[in-house]
Parts: structure tokens; sequence; C-alpha cells
């Protein structure tokens, strides 16, 4: 008898989350996490597209080496925003807040997260937050770069820093309350039956992440208020007059800023871990593997927030113990990497929109990691540090990592979450338009960087514009691209083909109830007592390639 | 799990423990002990009062064993933060050309 | 019930884990700057009122007794006691802020807040002379102390205090929500999570100050005489 089999997919019924309850009032003042989800989502997407206007506005001034169509102040002010709103206001709330507020209760069979009024309190946090950062971008910018160091954010920038700051103070807190609130979920409401090791990899990373939440926001939570502090009393700990370091300012910043850029990409692996083993009908390879990578990426990357700081007075000493560690922590990523790949190897891949992003994902953020190593050695970074290269490497992580793990995911749960199903062919196409105007984009960052184009400069040496032509053709492609899928999402929701509970057959919780989900998710509590990537009955799982009755194409 | 209900000669005996250790801290403060034990024997009796204070009053001695793990996390987290950081401080001087 | 106790008592353990980090970014700066000017951190520690923070300190612990007890007596079901211990703790944790006005009063008048922060009365103490007689409203500069790294002690001490002040005004603004709901009657045995949470929440602030009094008021008093 094949497990999975044993828990019957409920009938649908015309109610479900979406229209269980008309009117604003009932969106906004909701306690439903799979609501929450959706305003996060149209949140962070507004959010998206303003950092994607700066990223233009970059890009433009870019094509000519001369400054030409920004002011060095202006320009400025552009990159620092483009950073500030990516990482803060989409980036770090991206999955975790949309895909990971959706699925997890789903994914293991709870009915809500722990705390549903905290978890809509955190989206409300956010809005606050981002109103504020935007009423000084609006007021007039903020132009120390995203990394805030001083003493120029304490004392010489004529910017609005406190404003921009106390924006992302506020905007912690909501991360702080997503993390507490996915922990104590994951720890407390596990359906009977769902042990720690039947979870979907989603789960695992979205609680190391939820750790790093906790651990690290907290820290530039006070950085920032100690850079307010200081700005306003106009001395502090950060002052060379009073016997202070600027480093010292480095050091807190990094501390967090280091964890979260794997807060931004921890969750993607957790999609990507879902997408391949569900596409390609196997389950994954080394699966306790890559269930503490995640912990191992979590805990080692707070330990090598140093490998930001080697150009800096920071000790040598000091700077080997985190070159040492940072490359340390490319071994959990690896071990996904490798966990992967093997997981494809003689499987049944279908190359459905979302494997392709998982695919993209898979080699892009190999390219980004691997040039994180030459980051982390100390000699070669005294050369490329603020460079293009810098900018390369992050944007191939977090572009090519976080956000194709995003697009991904997005369309892989879209049939859940909104019952239609997305234009398989239009999905294949953006798919493919992104991943080139994506290299487009960035691969020529890397030879400009390593030839010695600086970063944060508006006007370049002329020897460098083909690189930087060929990157806004690119960026165009890119945020052609982009829009493709925001399009049609749109259009699905009206005009997509109706999706069925289970569109992709595939074993995981989400699947076992209706599309969209009803909004106490399952009508009956479930029993697990499947493993979470189960494709064929148990008998027939020693054989490699081989899958269930159920692995149809769609 | 029923839950358990600390008697109150716990919390007296612990309250006139924390008093005492306040005593003793600000007695030991005005008396000069050699090298840094005036710091040393500050920070053994703070942290002292802060256990007592976590166990019983915060109810640790009786709680989880994820609890304990939660608390230990948040320590060793701190500790991290002191020790790398440090460890830039104080190698600083290491490089003998006067950096 | 019993699970949804458990969450929340896990909740708010998991919010003191990030107290905890968010506290020690200041006491990393803290060990970081009295490491590198002894003798300054000293002597602007010795000019702190050790009597308002012993009592302080005396206050807090006595608070986090009455706040135990407050738990205890809603565990066993006994109102009027509950309600008596909140409403204790609530008054010393206000003594706490009174006495803490206090003390910033006196700093303001020495004119030891630092930098700007008060536009119209900078940073600028009154120091005593060597060989003089010492005033003791004036500040006694230890041999290799200076100004300015006086003035980076007083700018933590105000950051650290004043960070922990504001939680314990966040403090007892639950605790007045928690009196509300008691005199209404909403916790009994069988229902209590918030008044747990909140005296985790409490117990944690009496924490940092049990921390903060020795290392602002203390380090400096064996040298005292020096």
């Amino acid at each position: 008898m094949k497990a999975i089999e044993s828990f019957e997919t409920p009938r649908p019924s015309e109610v479900n989350y979406i229209n269980a309850q008309y009117g604003l009032k009932s969106w906004l003042l909701t306690k439903d996490h799979k609501r929450i989800a959706l305003l996060y989502l149209g949140s962070i997407t507004f959010f998206f597209f303003i950092g994607g206007l700066y990223a233009m506005m970059i890009r433009l001034e870019l094509l000519t080496p001369q400054g030409d169509l920004l002011q060095s102040t202006t320009y400025n002010k552009v990159f620092t925003q483009h950073g500030i709103i990516m990482i803060f206001f989409f980036l770090i709330p991206s999955i975790p807040a949309t895909l990971g507020n959706f699925l997890i209760p789903m994914m293991i069979g709870a009915k809500d997260l722990a705390f549903p009024r905290i978890n809509l309190l955190s989206w409300y946090i956010y809005l606050l937050g981002g109103i504020i950062t935007i009423y000084a971008l609006l007021a007039g910018g903020v132009d120390t770069g995203w990394t805030f160091y001083t003493p120029f954010s304490t004392t010489f920038s004529n910017s609005y820093v406190v404003a921009a700051g106390l924006g992302i103070f506020i905007n912690g807190f909501s991360s702080i309350l997503t993390g507490l609130n996915f922990i104590v979920t994951i720890h407390t409401m596990r359906a009977p039956g769902m042990t720690w090791f039947r979870m979907p990899l989603f789960i695992w990373s979205h609680y190391a992440t939820s750790l790093i939440m906790i651990l690290g926001t907290p820290v530039i939570a006070i950085t920032v208020l100690l850079l307010a502090f200081e700005r306003v009393s106009r001395v502090g700990i950060f002052d060379p007059g009073l016997g202070g370091d600027p480093v010292l300012f480095q050091h807190l910043f990094w501390f967090y800023s280091h964890p979260a850029v794997y807060i931004m990409v921890l969750p993607s692996m957790g999609v990507v871990s879902e997408l391949v083993a569900n596409f390609s009908r196997k389950n994954i390879f080394g699966y306790s593997f890559v269930a503490f990578s995640s912990l191992a990426i979590a805990v080692f990357g707070f330990l090598v927030w140093g490998h930001h700081l080697f150009v800096t007075p920071q000790s040598v000493y000091a700077g080997m113990i985190f070159s040492f560690l940072s490359f340390a922590v490319a071994i959990p990523s690896a071990i996904k990497v490798f966990n992967w790949t093997a997981t494809l190897y003689r499987s049944s891949i279908s190359y459905d929109t979302p494997m392709l992003y998982a695919l993209g994902f898979i080699g892009l953020f190999t390219v980004g990691g691997m040039t994180g190593l030459f980051l982390a050695s100390l000699a070669v970074d005294v050369h490329l540090s603020d460079t293009y290269f810098v900018v390369a490497h992050f944007h191939y992580i977090m572009v090519g990592g976080a956000l194709m793990g995003y697009l991904g995911g997005l369309h892989y749960w879209w049939p859940k979450i909104s019952g239609r199903m997305y234009p398989e062919g239009w999905g294949r196409f953006a798919a493919l338009v992104i991943f080139v105007g994506f290299n487009l984009t960035f691969l020529p960052q890397f030879v400009a960087g390593y030839l010695g184009m600086p970063r944060r400069y508006h006007a370049y040496p002329p020897e460098f514009q083909v690189f930087n032509v060929l990157s806004t053709a690119g960026a165009s492609i890119l945020g052609f691209g982009m829009l493709i899928p925001a399009i049609y999402f749109v259009w699905s929701m009206r005009y997509g083909k109706h999706a069925e509970a289970n569109p992709w057959h595939l074993p995981g919780l989400e699947w076992r109830t209706q599309s969209p989900p009803p909004t106490e998710n399952f009508e009956v509590t479930p029993v697990v007592t499947w493993d979470a990537y189960e494709f064929a009955p148990r008998e027939e799982i020693e054989v490699v390639g081989k899958f269930g009755p159920e692995a149809e194409r769609i | 799990m029923s839950e358990h209900i600390v008697p109150v000669r716990i919390y007296v005996t612990i309250f006139l423990a924390l008093l005492v250790g306040t005593t003793l801290t600000v007695m030991a403060a005005f008396y000069d002990f050699p090298w840094q034990f005036n710091t040393i024997i500050a920070l053994t009796i703070a942290s002292v009062k802060a256990t007592l204070v976590v166990l019983y009053f915060m109810h640790v001695r009786y709680s989880s064993r994820l609890v304990w793990v939660i608390v230990a996390a948040a320590l060793f987290w701190m500790a991290i933060l002191f020790a790398l950081t440090l460890s830039d401080y104080q190698t600083r001087e290491w490089l003998s050309s006067g950096y | 019930m019993e699970q949804q106790r458990e969450a929340g008592t896990l909740g708010m353990w998991v919010f003191l884990v990030t107290e905890i980090m968010f506290f020690g970014g200041m006491f990393l700066a803290y060990t970081l700057y009295r490491s590198m000017f002894p003798a300054a951190f000293a002597s602007a520690s010795n000019h702190l009122d050790i009597t308002l923070g012993a009592v302080n300190t005396g206050v807090l612990i006595l608070s986090s007794f009455t706040m135990a007890m407050a738990v205890y007596f809603t565990q066993i079901g006994k109102r009027r006691p509950q309600i008596l211990c909140l409403v204790l703790t609530l008054i010393l944790g206000l003594t706490f802020l009174g006495i803490k006005a206090v003390e910033y009063h006196d700093k303001y008048t020495d004119r030891l807040i630092p930098g700007h922060l008060i536009p119209s009365a900078p940073f600028g103490p009154a120091v005593n002379e060597h060989g003089k007689p010492p005033d003791h409203h004036k500040l006694t500069l230890l041999t290799g102390a200076t100004l300015p790294q006086v003035e980076m002690f007083y700018w933590i001490y105000f950051a650290m205090t004043g960070m922990h002040a504001l939680h314990m005004i966040i403090g007892a603004g639950l605790l007045t929500f928690l009196l509300i709901y008691s005199i209404k009657g909403r916790f009994d045995p069988e229902y209590h999570s918030p008044v747990e949470v909140i005296g985790l929440y409490w117990h944690f602030v009496d924490i940092v100050w049990i921390f903060l009094f020795p290392l602002l008021y203390l380090l400096g008093r064996h040298l005292e005489h020096g």
C-alpha cells in the first residue's frame, strides 16, 4: 500500500482563504498566515520596483565614462538607496515573509503559525519602517552607502541618515518577529507524525534563517541606534575625537550584515531543495546532510564578518582567522550544491519553469560562491575590494541565487496560492530572458572589477566603458524579463487555468489540500507517516530513477 | 507536562542571596585586589546573581531542555561577538612596526 | 492550553535572546573602551553616585522578587496577593526610574551629558585640580585620564542606562496592562501565561542592571584613594 495514498485529498469546495471573507478590513486585520503572506507579497513587490528604478538610474549613468547623467552626490544617494531598499525591504523579507508565511504551517500540518497576531504586527512594522525610509528618500535621500560607514555617516554626511536608520531599525523588528514566530511554530506545532527528519528541507532552511534573524538583527538594531545617538550628540563611540574607533562600527555592522546575506540566500536554498527533488521526482540525495548544512551555514555565517574589514586597520591576525573561517563557510553551501546535483543525476527531470529557476540557481550561485572565495583570500581581496568584482559577486548570489529561488518558488506554489496556473510557455520564456539578461549584466562586471574599476563611482576611466555598456544592455534585458512574470501572474489571477489540489502530483503536505487552501488549511489534522520526498512505493525506492505512477507531466 | 510551582521559601532565599551578593560586590569594590581581580570578582558575583535569577526567578531550573539550549545559545553568540571583535583589537599591536 | 503556554514561554525566551544580543553590542563597546582607557573610565565611574546606584540595585532585586511572587500567587489562584505583588513591582520599577531621573539631572547640572545632546549644556564638567583638596562636585582625573576619554565613558553610560531605562518604562507599561487584567480577574491557575511571560521580561531587565551596576558604578572604587 503506497504511503502517498494513505491520505485522501479532500474534495475541493468553493470556499477558500481568499473568498472566505470580503472587504478591506478582513484583509488588513486578518490573522490568516496565507493572507498575511499575500499582504507581504504586494508590499515587497512594490519595494522591489523602487529598488529596480534606482538600479536603472545607476546603469544609465554608467553607460558613459563621464558623470553626465547625475551629479556625484546624487549618484551616491542612488546607489545607497538601491542597496537599502533591495536588501532590507526586498531580499530579507522576500521568501520568508511570503512563501515562508504561506507554506510553513501547511508543510507541517498546522492551522496557522504560533502567533498569528504577531505575524500581522510584523507586516505593519514592515510597512512603518518602509514609510519612514521612503520619507528619508523623498526628503532628500541618504548618501552614505547602505553600509553607513563612520565617520562619514556620523559626522560629515548632510543627508537623512537618522531617518533612514530609523526606518531600518523598525524594519528589523519585523524580521525578528517573523523569525520568532517560525522558530516557535516549528518547535511546537508540527502535526502528529511530523518528526524533524520528515519535514521538507524548506522548513529546515527557514528554521536556520530564523535563527540568524533572531541572533543577528538585534546587533544591527543597536548599531543603528548608536549611530543615530552619535549623530545627534555629535560625539560618540565611533569618534576618534573621544578616542573611539570608526572600525568598531564596521565590526558591529557586519556582525549582522554578513549573516544577513545568509538570511537572504538560505530560504532560496530551501526552495531549490524542494524544486530539485520534486521536479526530478527523486528523493533528495543526502537529506540529513542538506538539513544540517542549513544549520551549519547559520552558525558559521556568524564567524566570518571580518572579511568585510580586510582593507581596514583590522589586525592582520584577526584577518587571517576570518579568512580561514570564510573558506570554511563555503563548505556547507558546497555540500548543498553537490547533493542537489546528485539528486538530479539519473532522475526524471521535467523542465518546467520552477525547475529552470532551480537549475539557474545552482549554476549562478556556484559562480557567486566561488568568486566569494577569491574575496575571502586576504591578499586577493586587497586588490578586489571596493571594485566591481565585489558587486558582481554579491549580485550573483543575491539575484542569480536568492531571486531565482524566489521566482522559482513563486511559480511552483502559485497554483496553491492563487488556485490558478501561470502560463507555462511564458514562464519558461521569461526564465530564459532573465537568465540571459542577468549574466549579461553581471559577468562583465567581474572583468571590469578585476581590471580595477572601482564601485560607487559615477564616472570611470574610458577603458571600462565596453563592460559597462554590456552590463547596461543586460540590465535592460533583465528588467524586461522580470516584467513578464509580473504581468502574467496578475493576468492569471483572472484568466489563468484553474489549478487542482495537486497539479504537480507531489507528496508534500501542502499539496494534500485544495488550491487555494481553506482558511484552516486542512479539514482534518493530518497524521504523517511518510518522508518528505517519497515519490515511489517503499519497495521500489532503492532503484535509481524509478518513479511512481503519479509522476506524469503536467 | 504540569506546571511546576516554585515554593515561596526558595524565592525568599534567592532574594536574600541576591542582596548579599550586592553587598559583597560593593564591599569588594573598595578593596584594592592585585592584578585584574577587582574586575574578575565583580563579574563573578554578577554572573552568580544573574544565574540565580535565571534558574529560579525565571524558572529555567524547572524548564525543558529546549529553554536551556536557548539560553546557552544566546550566551554563546554574545561570546562570539566579543571574542572575534576583541581578537582584532588585542592583536593590532602585534605587528612590530608600531602599527 | 498547555501547548499555548509552552509556545508563549518559548516565544518570550526567543525574544529575550534578541535582547541579549541587543545589549551585547553596547557591552562590547564598553569592554573595548574600558580596556583602552582604564584611568579615564575609573575616574568617570567614581563620580557616579554609588549610593543611588546601590539603592537602585536593591530596588530592582526586590521588584524581581515581588514579580516572582506575583506569578506564584497567580499559579495558586490567590488574586488579592497577586494584585498586591504586581502593584509593588510597578511601584518599585517607578522608584527605580525616579532615582535614575535624579541621577540624570545631577549629570545635567554637572555638565556631564556628552557632546551636544543638550545644546544649551554641552559636555564640560568642572575638574579638580591636583594638589588642591578635592571638591566632591567636581571630577577627579586619575593619572593618565583625559577629558575626552571621560566623555566616552559618559556617552556609554547614557547609552546603556538610557536603553535600560527605556526597557523599564516598557516594562512598567506591560505591568500596568497586567494589573488591569488581573483586577478584571482574567488570570487564574488555568490561564496566566501573560503574567509569566512578562515576568520573564522583567527579570531580564533586572539581570541587565545586575551587570550594569558593577561595570558602571564600581569599576574604579578601589582606586579612589589612588
